[in-house]
């Protein structure tokens, strides 16, 4: 009987640990305070298919910007920085891959390393004279409500 | 019965537009890409054009370095620092460089010919023709151009280039610009200013800045384009091809050569 509802207890008490303990983490917001993405309610994408897709949306993207020159995704790591980017003390922008900025922050907790920065720029770089649209990098972005109805979806 | 006829069918009116609707955003596609040759931005590049450049050398001014210049500003080159503990001569050769004055003599006459030596956008691309993983590659529209996603820096097409217009990068590079991602262990070279062209502009960074000079000795344009500034260029005045015995059909030409 008492080995009953010590049984009972621990069971209780490991549901409760798993209850609480894992939609803390997963509710764990790593997005930059003072970034424009802090502003926002979601990404380009709903929420939680970001956390689990981006490096594929950006992946597939890479191949059709570098090779095709289709530049006009709403699915670029020009915009995940221009987003994500805060501003420091000084007011300048803070590398996404610096101690505590919003990549570094993830990619720490889950243990993942990556390279895409040893080539690309960690903050938005002022374009140089004469390219135009290099300027609007953020501003392609547009923020979608979760479960929003694509471009090509039907209309009522 | 007559005004049965008469009454408007409203079911078979809106059946009629959804059905135009739907036509018309099929086929408006196909209709765009005819009237307006690749929108900037959203199409896939195509080999309807074909980007390069005539060089007169006769106008590229002796200790001008503007285009290089440019091209350095264009690219985040001029970011660049040299490695602690680096020798000068060492950084002089190491450096990463997309557009070289070049000075060369004729030594029965004497007469010296100052002419920018950058990649020549080949037809057909040694370069692309030695790399192992396919990372050098020659766009639709004729830009030869590396992809940094998988060039694994083995340096193959630096040693097959016969115009030396490729450059490693050796250290960590710490400044970048966005639109020009740039990092160790890759090699680079020329992109005909690569976001320009898909941004829809009609220049370089080294043609305009040659033109701010006041020279104009560089011309960019489309070669396959009949009546393009470029082509009438090239159709009125002789130009040629550095190492034309190569027969690489360059997509770079120089005239008063």
């Amino acid at each position: 009987m008492a080995n009953a509802v010590v049984r009972g207890l621990l069971a209780v008490a490991g549901l409760a640990w798993a209850l609480g303990a894992q939609p803390a983490a997963a509710g764990e917001n790593f997005v930059a305070p003072g970034s424009k993405a802090a502003g926002l309610t979601s990404c380009v994408e709903p929420t939680d298919f970001m956390r689990r897709n981006h490096m594929e949306v950006i992946k597939h993207q890479r191949h059709t910007v570098v090779h095709k020159g289709i530049r006009d995704s709403k699915h670029t790591l020009a915009g995940c920085i221009a987003c994500h980017v805060a501003p420091g003390p000084d007011q300048k922008p803070v590398s996404v891959y610096a101690e505590g900025q919003f990549c570094q922050r993830c990619h720490a907790y889950t243990a993942v390393d990556v390279n895409c920065f040893g080539c690309h720029a960690t903050v938005p770089t002022p374009p140089a004279a004469g390219t135009a649209a290099a300027g609007d990098l953020g501003a392609g972005l547009v923020q979608v409500p979760d479960h929003g109805v694509t471009a090509g979806g039907e209309r009522p | 019965m007559t005004q049965e006829h008469d009454k408007v069918d409203g079911g078979r009116r809106s059946f009629i537009g959804a059905a135009a609707g739907l036509t018309a955003a099929t086929v408006a596609p196909g209709l765009i890409l005819h009237t307006v040759e690749a929108a900037p931005r959203s199409e896939a590049v195509t080999d309807k054009v074909r980007w390069g450049m005539l060089i007169d050398t006769a106008k590229c001014a002796d200790g001008c370095s503007a285009c290089v210049d440019a091209c350095d500003k264009e690219n985040g080159l001029d970011l660049q620092v040299k490695p602690h503990g680096a020798s000068e001569a060492m950084w002089d050769r190491q450096r990463a460089v997309w557009i070289r004055k070049v000075q060369v003599q004729d030594n029965l006459t004497g007469r010296v010919t100052n002419l920018p030596m950058l990649c020549q956008h080949c037809e057909r691309p040694p370069c692309v023709d030695v790399c192992p993983t396919g990372a050098s590659f020659k766009r639709a529209d004729g830009i030869v151009m590396v992809d940094r996603h998988t060039c694994i820096g083995c340096r193959y097409c630096m040693m097959a280039c016969p115009y030396k217009a490729r450059s490693f990068i050796h250290q960590v590079v710490e400044e970048k610009l966005t639109a020009t991602p740039r990092g160790k262990g890759c090699v680079e070279s020329c992109n005909l200013c690569v976001q320009r062209r898909d941004n829809g502009e009609t220049s370089t960074a080294c043609a305009d800045a040659c033109a701010a000079a006041g020279h104009h000795a560089i011309l960019f344009g489309d070669l396959k384009d009949p009546n393009g500034a470029l082509s009438k260029a090239l159709a009125s005045a002789a130009s040629r091809q550095v190492r034309e015995d190569l027969n690489l059909n360059t997509g770079v030409r120089y005239s008063s050569l």
